[in-house]
């Protein structure tokens, strides 16, 4: 399978600040991400999985190691817009990426930079806009949507540039669950029918659960990688790493801990009634609770 | 309260105005400024007053819509008129302490209200009916031939347009701080000039907090669409003029000359 994305021992220090000493985020971290997988990465907040998103398409450069997205070295600096163009970028604050006061002018901003035809931009806009559902939305102002509305524009706006990986720095953050919605579902259908590689970077443990693969990281090196089941099962590594893993594995931990023989991998809600009626039913365990 | 300022807000439609050009319309409220400047006379006064209200009937967008948006600037509006009330020599008309009404006054006080009105207006129908993209594409366009003398035309044009999609999601801030401060006991309304003043304080330094930040997330995010600046860019919806730009310019233009016409004959 192709790579997207490859990262080789990478170390990253920010700039030095004038009261603080040079703080060094990463040192010597290694991953690499297969083009069309869907890749959670999980973490608490200042463990650097920002920084290491910001890495992906060269917002930031690495201060040692490589970072080679779709075979091209983010330092070469005339890579740099192919290197945008492939990896688009959704961050926190819908209203800080919006661009224009016309959904549909806003989505037109990446292919309009990188002077595409404008009858092409017009296919894609709308395109794209078809595809995060905001079809009907393309001539609203921006700022009279909600939050999830606004944050599938954001993506749409990426989308246009045709990109064949979107990194998404904790899109859900500001949303209500409503919004949170939507937007997942979004970028799990855009995954789903288009092949477009996505890594979501959030700290809801939730929203990694449908993932195919997880990522924690913690103090700048990753703690576990592997599916979800693989990660969320390991419940005393997570919580030092100060996460919380969801309330079906919690609930299972707990069990477990009292002593009842159910496994920790059941991850939905549904699987997870199944493994405690199986556990209780075949009466193997104390019903004392 | 704040969300009432309609200022530099743009109201989708698909009217002729809304069609027009942005170019024309930025020249159109050109010429309308000049026609303003040269009326002199009831008559011409009249047709500026029908030439805009055509305008917005056609733009279809509510009176009630214009006078909210005059709505903040009734001050300026009332001190101006009062100040032409009390301070244009001529024939007395009612005198009372210090204070001479003159029938020039009157004359010159209800001119200037209705000068600055229509000013207010002709340029609301520009932002009302073109999308702050458009506007900026339009100016863009017009100032092109300043490029050879190194003006920074794009860059002004970005920055222009950035600063009007801004204005309602700053807006928006500033009520939520001001409830924010209102919550710990801050008072806004009450006290002297000077108190008032300071007490604006813990609302705008969060705001140029917020400010500061939301610009350096938009310029992140704006790099990663690939902004480069000016230089190769397209655009999606790219301006021609239609037959009815060069009918609405053409009329501009008759309006200004009959503007001079009619203070040349009165001369």
């Amino acid at each position: 399978m192709e790579q997207a994305i490859r990262v080789d021992n990478l170390t990253y220090r920010y700039p030095k600040q004038e009261d603080a000493r040079e703080t060094e985020v990463f040192s010597g971290l290694d991953l690499n991400i297969e083009q069309g997988s869907f890749v959670a990465i999980l973490g608490h907040n200042g463990c650097g999985k920002s920084t290491l998103a910001k890495h992906f398409n060269a917002i930031l450069l690495p201060s040692g190691g490589k970072v080679w997205v779709y075979g091209k070295d983010t330092t070469v600096g005339e890579e740099l817009i192919a290197i945008r163009r492939a990896v688009g970028m959704v961050f926190q604050n819908p209203d800080n990426q919006i661009v224009s006061n016309v959904v549909e002018e806003d989505v037109a901003f990446a292919p309009e930079n990188l002077g595409v035809e404008p009858e092409e931009i017009r296919r894609r806009v709308d395109e794209a806009l078809r595809m995060v559902g905001m079809y009907e939305f393309r001539e609203h102002a921006p700022h009279l949507l909600s939050g999830g509305q606004k944050q599938r524009v954001a993506i749409a706006g990426v989308i246009a540039m045709l990109p064949k990986c979107i990194v998404l720095d904790e899109p859900t953050a500001m949303l209500d669950p409503q919004g949170r919605r939507e937007v997942l579902e979004t970028v799990h259908r855009l995954n789903r029918e288009r092949g477009i590689t996505v890594i979501l970077i959030t700290h809801h443990m939730r929203e990694a659960v449908d993932a195919d693969r997880v990522i924690v990281m913690s103090g700048g090196k990753i703690l576990a990688d592997g599916t979800p089941r693989q990660v969320f099962s390991q419940v005393e590594l997570l919580q030092s790493a100060q996460l919380t893993v969801p309330e079906t594995t919690q609930l299972l931990y707990a069990l477990r801990q009292q002593g009842v023989d159910v496994p920790l991998d059941a991850l939905s809600v549904e699987e997870c009634v199944q493994a405690i009626y199986r556990a209780f039913g075949a009466g193997t365990a104390s019903k004392e609770k | 309260m704040l969300k009432d300022i309609t200022l530099g807000q743009y109201f989708p439609g698909n009217t002729v105005v809304h069609r027009l050009d942005p170019r024309t319309k930025l020249l159109m409220v050109i010429l309308f400024i000049v026609a303003l400047f040269t009326a002199e006379g009831p008559i011409a006064y009249l047709t500026v007053f029908l030439f805009l209200g055509v305008a917005v009937g056609l733009s279809r967008i509510p009176p009630r819509t214009i006078l909210k948006g005059l709505k903040p600037l009734v001050v300026i509006i009332c001190l101006t008129g009062l100040l032409n009330l009390f301070y244009t020599p001529g024939t007395p008309v009612v005198k009372f302490w210090v204070l001479t009404i003159t029938r020039e006054g009157i004359f010159s006080a209800l001119f200037m209200i209705w000068r600055i009105l229509m000013l207010i207006t002709g340029t609301f129908m520009l932002t009302y009916t073109t999308s702050p993209i458009a506007l900026t594409d339009g100016l863009e366009l017009l100032l092109n031939p300043l490029k050879r003398i190194k003006v920074p035309v794009h860059e002004l044009a970005m920055m222009m347009s950035i600063a009007l999609r801004f204005i309602p999601t700053l807006i928006e801030e500033t009520d939520k701080i001001m409830s924010a401060q209102k919550a710990r006991g801050a008072a806004f309304a009450p006290g002297s000039i000077l108190q008032r003043a300071r007490a604006l304080i813990p609302i705008l330094v969060p705001l140029f907090v917020s400010a500061l930040r939301r610009a350096d997330e938009l310029a992140v995010a704006m790099e990663c669409r690939c902004y480069q600046g000016g230089k190769g860019r397209t655009r999606m919806k790219r301006l021609r003029f239609a037959g009815r730009d060069y009918v609405t310019l053409v009329l501009g233009i008759l309006l200004v000359a009959a503007m001079i016409v009619l203070r040349v004959v009165r001369i």
